[in-house]
């Protein structure tokens, strides 16, 4: 099966790869490229563990192809801390026993980056709605809807 | 199988491209590259267009025209569609949201495929190409060639009703949806009834008994009762892990009723 580059920027960084053609964008970020941060999950559209955010928009990673996404603004959780510093998100998160087995929160941060970098004081139904489309078996989702309202909460302290 | 992806600018290079055995048309990737990833051999060729004009809304007359590609998110905060948002909303979560398309949503198998159902009942008309069909007779066969547009008249304020029934909140799998146009004359008797139901068969479907049933009535209990115990006339509902086929057409009438007074 004949290779196609693809160019996109990830997480700041221009980077370029051959994959097969019809390599989803979350094989060849995990299996090609390395990052390993997005999760396979069900595959089907319905858990968000692969969630990613292209161009300013949360997308699943196992439902696009790598090739569809050239030129694009790809943004994942491994690249959410910056220089070792854990982002306002991930400190929430930690904080409020967001996190028990892990496999949802690259998704679920992913999901509530999007929506603070859209609406940076959102109210509880606001969180909801934006993690509606991420699965999460353990935490029963109360510890995660806290830890994003903190992370807002963090945001606009440090604005002020 | 080893998956290939053939792009193309125009519409018609692609429809061309279609005619091989193998290929499927990729729109936002959640129904067809869920397929592939469900392990669906059916094809091993993805094909996409990316003219321009798939990704276009015109409004203007009192008429809306949706490029296929648009997404369920770009409807929804579109200010001139906003009779569509909670049609728009009802698919998926916010990732599904951002790829799901208009175009896709026409195939969508029940239980899924809530926004054809709005399309239903607005009278839509389905462009593939050169050619316009109305969207019933779209839905009965899903074929022509790629679907570049839907077109629809706006409805008169408040005549639009959507209603998308699901257990899980704030966003879940249809138990099944409800969309109507209703017009009203100047003494609320109801002059002219639309309704579409989605995961009452496996595409979405019209009500005609219950339209019939509505029309000359007025839109109070007593007035929609006769249509209420004809909705379910004509249904197959499917049995799937969100409800079985006797509980959406015992909860029917129930929510049609809530859509009509509502």
């Amino acid at each position: 099966m004949a290779k196609v580059p693809v160019q996109f920027t990830l997480n700041g960084s221009e980077t370029a790869e051959f994959v097969e053609s019809g390599t989803t964008l979350l094989n060849a970020l995990r299996d090609k490229i390395g990052d390993t941060s997005p999760k396979g999950g069900c595959h089907q559209g319905s858990c968000g563990a692969c969630s990613v955010i292209v161009d300013g928009e949360l997308k699943l990673s196992c439902l696009m192809l790598a090739e569809t996404c050239s030129g694009a603004d790809i943004r994942t959780t491994a690249g959410l801390s910056d220089g070792g510093v854990l982002h306002p998100l991930q400190r929430a998160f930690l904080d409020e026993f967001a996190t028990q087995c892990g496999f949802c929160t690259p998704g679920m941060l992913m999901a509530a980056k999007t929506l603070l970098d859209h609406n940076p004081n959102p109210t509880r139904e606001d969180v909801i709605e934006a993690i509606s489309g991420n699965v999460c078996r353990c935490t029963g989702y109360e510890p995660i809807i806290r830890a994003v309202l903190t992370a807002a909460r963090a945001n606009s302290q440090n604005a002020a | 199988m080893p998956l290939a992806l053939q792009t193309f600018s125009t519409v018609a290079d692609a429809n061309a491209a279609l005619k091989a055995a193998g290929t499927r048309y990729l729109g936002g990737g959640t129904l067809v590259v869920r397929a592939a990833n469900e392990g669906d051999l059916s094809f091993s060729t993805y094909v996409r267009a990316t003219d321009p004009a798939l990704g276009r809304i015109e409004i203007s007359g009192g008429k809306a025209k949706i490029g296929a590609s648009i997404t369920m998110a770009q409807v929804a905060r579109h200010p001139q569609l906003a009779i569509l948002a909670a049609a728009a909303r009802a698919v998926g979560g916010p990732a599904v949201n951002n790829m799901a398309t208009v175009g896709g949503n026409l195939f969508a198998p029940a239980p899924y495929g809530d926004f054809a159902v709005a399309l239903l009942a607005l009278d839509a008309t389905v462009h593939t190409g050169d050619t316009a069909v109305s969207i019933d007779g779209f839905l009965e066969r899903r074929g022509g060639g790629i679907v570049t547009a839907v077109s629809f008249t706006l409805p008169p304020e408040h005549s639009f009703r959507f209603l998308k029934v699901s257990r899980v909140k704030p966003k879940g799998i249809s138990v099944l949806s409800l969309a109507a146009v209703i017009e009203e004359g100047t003494d609320n008797t109801i002059t002219s009834a639309r309704i579409a139901l989605g995961c009452m068969a496996d595409r979405p479907m019209r009500a005609r008994a219950a339209e019939k049933a509505l029309v000359g009535r007025k839109r109070t209990e007593d007035g929609i009762a006769p249509a209420l115990a004809v909705a379910a006339q004509g249904t197959s509902p499917a049995t799937d892990a969100v409800a079985s086929a006797w509980y959406r057409s015992e909860v029917l009438p129930v929510h049609l009723g809530r859509l009509l007074l509502g």
